[in-house]
Order: structure tokens, then sequence, then C-alpha cells
């Protein structure tokens, strides 16, 4: 046994790459409550204080500090740089300097240049000329979309495709490098890479070989990365302060190399514990010295930035990095997963003050201990920092007990599975397109094939849902063509070189697509069905509004006659998408998620027949339509809960805002409520659940005077934000959304 | 829903109900369902659910139906919550409430009620052998404030307290403080020196008079009595609560 692993029970772990049975032999479950946590040193508070400032600073510049505008990005092509060199205990900067942002051009050189542009900065002659001759990601998508993929995303039927940035949603299993050091998991991709040259020379298999040649070459990077900090990764962490900077300088190679939508950090907390135990048991660190290591860690991932453009901030609003961190969740063997070192991760939100990143999700679970669960309800009703997922939904749905969170709601086995992400189509956008016949109802552009328009005045219900037959089967082609080509080219050229060599060679990929305006289909459905729909159409002959006439029931009240349209919908358009085969033979699945898109999704869709207004924001990810939910909270959740993990693979995102009143008379009140209605949403197999302890008053308040509300978080499906950081429109919305105030 | 209630043509109850929420935290223990019924023999100037108030408005609902929707939210309210019955005056339909808590109770779920005390006794017995909780809103400790502001009698709301402590319910009683009008130190004193009668009291609750019934008022078009009477601020409820907590 080597001797950095002193100490630990062996296992299958030693002999080859096994995270899962390293924490399964070593950790030790902790059940009791948070009283052994301690608060910020004096060390935290000053380095968070001047962290404070930077971030304050950012915000006054207009969100950017500052840009590299001549350094690409790379593991090496920065200097090492520091925060406070004296006082850091976790070292590594993305660029030269805090917050200074780099320039990473791979995924597309025009989306750098406007982002620059936006802030006002000059991208550089020196990058200008380095990419003059070479192809992003970008160029390569463009060379290849059709007309029809490029009408569809223009009219926003289909929104959000990561062609011009990194694809992200890929979690690298960062713990790897603490637990084995580089060198041995460069030597594993050697033997792989010798495995698959005896395999016949396809294109499949050259470019696997070419993919692991670029592993190798990167992991080789990562510890010239580490060496300009004068550590040397090529071994094992030989203790809990050296564990922590290995995943972090593993975490931050990764997004030094990519500017991925979403990077989420994986599930690397209970790891940790078992470091952390070790040297508390050898006394050679203290409760106080463990919790300022976490703290010091994230304040580093609340440094992590991209370089982005305005218009992808409208789309993803807050500048997130999606830092994913899963917490907590129960093991097979029934023991749950929480420790020590869960807590400490929370704990951060109380010593750093509450922030978005890193976003801390915590896995769900009915047999979680009960003080745990009072805790991160209390963290709830105390920063609204914490957004949660169905542990025992996902856990025996083939995902085990070591798997992470990409971006908001996606789960993957750590190191095993990978996702090629793709953002997602317009239901609701799809329905106005199937009435007039495949043109886009805000321009009369002819986006999908012409079919005979919608020819009556008052919509029935049985010639629509032939009409959106045709529609849908047309958009989930047009859908997984545009995602093969956005991925193959991603492949080509933005290839994520760190993150894959932190995965099994041999990995599962799912392809994961996404739909929006689910409520507002149903809901449209619902009225067209119950109720009588009477079209208008204007000069053009193109159906631009409605006139509904009479009760329909809405989703969102737990009533079955709509609700079903929604699943029913929902499966229908997932049906349609595995009828096509994708690239790499990923495995398809779906998520009802759209962060804070669903306004922008909203924008870009007509009048619908719900009594949607044109332009109005969707409710977002798998929610009701605002002010719709006539039978209080749990009747909406009902409602959401209905929707099928099995078609949603990729999860189906909730969020749920409510005043602190209407959770009950006193804190501890509170808590048990809380964790009582996540345990209820849960049993019935719903997924996902963000949750929001605010008043509407005070939101209002912040929008006018934010000044007043520093560090102001609140959740939108599946992500925390920074409440000042999204567009007044924006701001505006997740105001309007149903605030569940019934007293 | 594992829960299903089978019904002979003879026992087909019906009631009418103003609204139903899904979920209430502050009306009993726990998280609960809320039942709103339509009728309310007082007039309460501060009344923030005037909808509630004429016996032919809301909707008829079957017993059957309404079972039905609570048991889908078993998984939420049977473990530390429950059902509330509020109104509306829930005494005002007492036969039908006695017969849901009836099908509650054999179901194992918590029954509570929110009512005014103002009703037919010999019902409110009935109905007591199957509930839980009463609570009671005491609006008014005199009887010339309570037919002054709720145009009904406080006589008849300690017999019906009477009745509970005879029963042996759990009694919480509660209170809308409205500034100027019962905000008085020596009013809420009043009101515990009252409640404290009853071995039975778990608790005192005092409410703020709020004003987000506005906008029901107007549209409803009837009068809001208490429409220049300010809201009552927390501090100020802190403060009596102090005075009449119990234990």
């Amino acid at each position: 046994m080597k001797k950095v692993w002193h100490g630990f029970n062996g296992g299958t772990w030693q002999s080859s790459i096994n995270v899962r049975d390293f924490i399964q032999t070593n950790y030790k479950p902790y059940e009791r409550d948070e009283g052994f946590l301690r608060g910020a040193t004096q060390r935290t508070e000053e380095l968070n204080k001047k962290l404070n400032v930077l971030f304050s600073e950012e915000q006054k510049r207009g969100g950017v500090l500052d840009i590299d505008t001549e350094t690409v990005t790379s593991l090496t092509s920065y200097k090492a740089g520091y925060l406070d060199k004296e006082k850091e205990l976790i070292v590594g900067l993305q660029t030269n300097s805090p917050l200074c942002r780099g320039i990473n051009p791979f995924g597309g050189i025009n989306m750098t240049r406007n982002a620059c542009k936006a802030y006002g900065y000059e991208l550089s002659d020196k990058v200008e000329q380095e990419f003059l001759y070479r192809t992003t990601h970008n160029d390569g998508v463009f060379r290849v979309y059709t007309d029809e993929i490029k009408a569809a995303r223009r009219c926003g039927v289909i929104t959000g495709l990561p062609d011009a940035y990194g694809r992200g949603r890929i979690i690298g299993d960062y713990r790897r490098v603490a637990l084995y050091g580089v060198d041995y998991l460069i030597k594993c991709k050697e033997e792989d890479k010798r495995l698959a040259g005896e395999n016949i020379m396809l294109e499949d298999n050259i470019r696997l070989l070419e993919e692991l040649f670029r592993q190798i070459d990167f992991l080789k990077k990562l510890k010239e990365m580490a060496e300009i900090y004068g550590l040397d990764i090529s071994w094992p962490a030989k203790n809990a302060h050296e564990a922590v900077q290995w995943i972090y300088f593993a975490y931050l190679g990764a997004i030094k190399e990519q500017n991925g939508a979403a990077m989420s950090l994986g599930r690397v907390s209970t790891f940790l514990d078992i470091y952390f135990e070790r040297d508390i048991a050898q006394g050679i660190l203290t409760e106080t010295d463990a919790q300022e290591l976490m703290d010091d860690f994230v304040m580093k991932l609340r440094m992590a930035r991209h370089l982005r453009t305005p218009e992808y901030n409208e789309l993803f609003a807050g500048d997130p990095m999606w830092i994913t961190e899963a917490l907590g969740g129960m093991g097979e063997d029934g023991r749950t997963l929480v420790t020590k070192n869960t807590y400490r991760m929370l704990n951060t939100l109380y010593n750093l003050g509450s922030l978005a990143e890193p976003n801390m999700t915590v896995l769900w679970s009915e047999n979680l201990p009960e003080p745990f669960k009072r805790f991160v309800a209390k963290i709830s009703c105390d920063t609204d920092a914490i957004q949660y997922e169905n542990d025992d939904l996902m856990r025996p749905s083939g995902f085990g007990d070591d798997y992470a969170i990409a971006c908001c709601v996606s789960a993957m086995r750590i190191g095993k599975d990978m996702q090629l992400f793709g953002a997602r189509a317009n239901l609701g956008k799809m329905l106005l397109m199937s009435l007039n016949g495949g043109k886009d109802e805000k321009t009369g552009v002819q986006v999908a094939p012409y079919a005979p328009p919608y020819s009556g005045d008052i919509l029935q219900y049985e010639k629509v849902l032939e009409l959106l037959d045709f529609y849908r089967a047309w958009l989930a082609k047009t859908y997984v063509s545009a995602m093969n080509i956005i991925h193959y080219m991603h492949d080509k050229y933005a290839y994520e070189k760190v993150q894959m060599a932190l995965h099994d060679t041999d990995v599962h990929r799912f392809m994961a697509f996404g739909a929006a305006g689910m409520s507002v289909l149903a809901d449209s459905l619902s009225a067209i069905k119950y109720a009588k729909v009477k079209v208008i159409r204007n000069e053009a002959g193109l159906i631009t509004d409605f006139i509904t006439e009479g009760d329909f029931p809405t989703f969102g009240n737990d009533d079955d006659r709509v609700d079903t349209i929604a699943t029913q919908q929902i499966e229908l358009f997932m049906n349609e998408l595995r009828k096509k085969r994708t690239y790499k033979n990923a495995e398809h699945t779906l998520s009802i998620l759209t962060i804070t898109s669903n306004v922008v999704y909203g924008k870009k869709t007509g009048a619908t027949p719900d009594g949607r207004k044109a332009g109005e924001p969707f409710a977002p990810g798998a929610n009701p339509m605002h002010n719709r939910e006539k039978n209080g909270a749990l009747a909406s959740m009902n409602s959401v809960a209905k929707i099928s993990y099995d078609t949603c693979r990729d999860g189906i995102s909730n969020t749920f805002s409510i005043i602190p009143e209407a959770l009950g008379h006193s804190d501890e009140e509170r808590y048990e409520n809380l964790a009582g209605i996540i345990d209820g949403y849960f049993s019935q197999k719903a997924h996902h659940l963000n949750v929001n302890v605010i008043n509407r008053e005070m939101l209002i308040d912040a929008m006018d005077y934010p000044e007043k509300y520093p560090n102001l978080t609140i959740r939108v499906s599946g992500y925390a934000v920074n409440f000042h950081k999204l567009q007044k429109e924006q701001q505006r919305e997740v105001i309007s959304r149903t605030f569940h105030s019934f007293m | 829903m594992t829960n299903i209630v089978n019904y002979d043509s003879e026992n087909k109850f019906t009631g009418r109900i103003s609204s139903f929420q899904s979920m209430g935290t502050v009306d009993g223990p726990g998280i609960r369902n809320v039942v709103f019924l339509q009728g309310c023999p007082l007039r309460c100037i501060y009344c923030h659910n005037p909808e509630t108030w004429g016996k032919n408005g809301g909707r008829e609902i079957t017993e059957e139906e309404l079972l039905n929707k609570i048991f889908r939210y078993e998984k939420y309210i049977k473990k530390n919550g429950g059902v509330t019955v509020s109104g509306g005056e829930p005494l005002m339909q007492a036969q039908f409430v006695t017969s849901l808590f009836k099908k509650l109770k054999s179901n194992d779920y918590h029954t509570a009620i929110d009512t005014s005390g103002i009703g037919n006794l010999k019902e409110a017995e009935e109905l007591m052998l199957y509930c839980d909780l009463i609570i009671c809103d005491l609006k008014f400790t005199n009887n010339a404030d309570f037919k002054r502001y709720c145009a009904g009698n406080l006589d008849t709301v300690l017999e019906f307290l009477h009745l509970s402590e005879k029963m042996r319910k759990k009694l919480w009683i509660r209170q809308v403080i409205v500034p100027g009008v019962n905000d008085s130190e020596e009013q809420v004193k009043k009101l515990k020196e009252i409640a404290c009668r009853h071995s039975n009291l778990e608790k005192i609750e005092l409410l703020p008079f709020r004003k987000l019934c506005v906008d029901k008022y107007k549209e409803m078009g009837i009068e809001f009595k208490a429409e220049n009477i300010e809201e009552c601020g927390n501090d100020r409820l802190r403060l009596l609560q102090s005075i009449v907590n119990v234990k």
C-alpha cells in the first residue's frame, strides 16, 4: 500500500480507478446536528472581505472587472495569480489576477470579440491573427448547418444551442487527481490507448486514439499548471489540505480550458471528509482548520468567471457558472452519505455569506438523518441558496450512489457518464407553427415545411393534435440534426481534454434535449378542448391571436384533465426525438428546464390560446403558468410531480417561492414544514425543487434599492442567482411569478 | 391513492365550499389542507374573506369529491399536519363537517375547525366527537364590541368554549388585533383571562389585522368598513403576543 494511503481501508480502489469504492470503504456517515461547526476565522474574514470588495467593484464596472485580451486561456498560459498570497490556503486563479476574465475563442471568435466590445475592450490583434486561419467550433457548426436549422434557430423554436461557446455539462471526476495523482491517471490512459491500438483502425477507433492522445497531453499540462504554483500533483494528496488543493487544481484546469455553459464540481464533500477525518484522528488538523480549508476552497470557486456576451446573459441571467456540488444522499447499502464535511460545505454559506456559487444541491432522501433535514431547511429559510433533488428517485434509476448533477438537474455517474448538451425546443411556438402551416407567427417566414394551415375559426382539439403530430416530427428531426452537428464539431474543434481525461475511457454518453413552454402548451390545448378558442388572423392570413371563451382547467391545480395533456405532450415529444439517431449513439434524454431563458422564449413566441399575450414570459421549467394556480402550492406540486422522470431523465425543474409567514409561525415550525413539503413532494417520484423563502415586497424594494440588499440570492429554475445580476425584465418576471402567499 | 370511500345512495353528503387550499401552515399544527366553507352568520368589519359570507355562493361539492381531493395530499399532511375546516363558519354546515371528519378520522387524519364558536351547540357537540383541535376566534371580550363590530353575541361563544372543555378537546384561542379597536394591553389581558378559564386551552394566537383583502371588497362591490383603520404592526403584535403567551 502506498504510504500516502496510510490509514485508509484497502479495497479494489487500490488496483484500479474506483473512487466510489474508496468512499464506500472509508467514509464515516454523520447523523447528528450542526453543533460541531465552526465560524469563520479572522484570516477567512479578511480574505473574504477583500473578495467582496472585488465583487462590488465588478458590479460597478457593469459586471466585468477586467479582461486579458492578449492571452488565449489555457492551462499554462498565465503566470501564478493570487487574491492574497500570504493569506490563501488554496491557490490558483484562472488568469493572472482575481476576477480578470480570460479569452477563450475556441468555441467561437465572434462571441469573444463581441464580448470584449460589449465591456469596452478590444480583442488584441495578436489573438485575432492567431485565430485568423484557425477553425473554431462555431465555424465548424456553421459550415454544416442547413438553412432550415438556421431558420429554426433564428425564430426561436429551438434556442440556446451551444454552437458559439463550450457545451459544458461535463463533470470531470476531479477527485481522481487527489486520490491517485496525475501520473497514475496518465499511466491508465496510456494503457487504454495501447489496448485501443489493437482494434481495427476505423473512424471511431481512430478518433478514440486521438482523443486519448489529447487527454494524456493535457494531464501533463495539468501537472505543469500546478508547478507554476510550486506544487507537484504527480502524486496522490498526502493530507486534507493537499486533497482540497489537488481537487481545486483539477477543476481549475477544466475551467481554464473550457468555457462550457455549466461546469459542475461534482460530489467532492464526502470524499474530502475521509481526508479530514484521517488528519483530525492523527491530530494534525482541527475542526477550525478543516472549516478554514473549505471556506478557502469555496472562495476560490466563487471567483470563477467566463467572458460572455450580453445576449448570453439575456438567456442565462446572472453570470452563472453552475459550479454544482451534490451534497448528501444515501448509499446503496442504506447508510447516509452525509458526513461532517457535507455540513462544512453548507456552512460556508454562513461563514462567507450567501452567494449563488457553488450551486449547492442537496440530494434528498426520505431517509436522510432528521438533523440534516432540519439544517438544510434552516439554510433554505436563511439564504435561499439550496436546491433539492430526489435521491430516492435517481439512485435506483441507474445512477447508483456516486452520481453528481451537471448544471441544475442532470444526473450523471461521476467519471462514467457524460452528456452532449443542447438547449431546448419551444413547445409553445411549435403549436403556433403547426396552426400556421410551418410559418413563424411573428415574421411570417416559412420555417418548417409547408402543410395546409388551420382553416376554421374555432380550434378543434382533434384537428390541432393532428397538425401537432406533423410538426412535432419535423421539430424533433431538426433538433436532433442540429445537436449532432454541434457535438461532432465540438469534439473536433473544442474537445474537453482535461475533463474527459478524468472520465473512464469507455464513457456512456447522453444526448440531453430540452423542452420549454410545457405549461403553455398544456393550458392552450386544455383551452381548445374544454373552452371555445376562436382564432384571429392578420392581413397576411397568419393566426396571431385568439379569443378564448369559457372556463378550462389549467396545469398546476392537480387536475388530471389538463395534467394528462402535459404528460402526454412531453412523452410524444420524447418519442419523436428517440426515433432519430444521435451522434456517437448517445442515449436520448430530455429535461424540462429553462433556468431564466423562459423570459426569452416568451419574447419569441406570439400569443397562445391559453390567454398568454404575445411576448409574455413562459413559466420557468416545469412550473405552471403564473397566477393560474388556484389551490395553493401543494396542488401545484402535485401537477408537476405527474411528469414522468422515466421520460425526462435529464431532469424536471420546479421552482417554489413562498413568503416566510406562509411556512409557519415560528422558525422551528418553518424548518419542519419545509422538510415535510420536500418529503411529500419527492415521495411522489417528483424530481427537483428550488426553494425560495422570500417575500414579494422585499423583491420589489430590492429592484429599486439594490444597495439595501447586498448579495440577495434567489433561486430560479435549477440555479441560485444574485438578484441584482438579473436584468430588470427578469427581475419583474421573478416577482410576477406566483408567490405562494396563502396564510 | 390508497383511500377509497364507498358510498351508498342514502349517504351522499354535499356541502358548499368557497375554496380549497392545499397548503396551510398557520391554521393548526404542521402542513394542512384548509377547506373554506361558504356561509357565515357574522359580519366582522375587518373580515378578509367577504366572499365566504353568503350562504349561496361558492360551489357545491360532494363529500366524496372533497375526500378524494384531500387524500391526494396524504404524503404531505398525514405525518404532522392534517385538515382544517375554516370558512365562512364551519358550524353552519356542521353535519357535513361531522360526516367528513368521521371519514378522515377513520383514515387517521388530524382534524381541526377554525370557528367563531357561533352555531348550533347540539350539532357542534356531535362534530367535536371527530375533531382533534378547536381553533376558536374569540373576536371581542365584551358583548357591546362583539355586537358592534361583528354583529354577533359573545355569550354564545362562551357556551361553545365551555362545551369544548366538557368534550376535552384541545383548544386554541385566537383574536385578530385591530388597531384602535382591540389592541390595548388591557383588552388583551382580558382575552387571556377568559381563555385561561378553560382547562383545555393549549395556546392563544394573536393575528395582525391586514388589508390584503381590499381588492376583494372592490371586486365584489361592497364596502370595506375597516378600510381606514391602519394595519397592525409587527412590533405591536409581538408585544401583545408576549402578554398572552401561556405556559
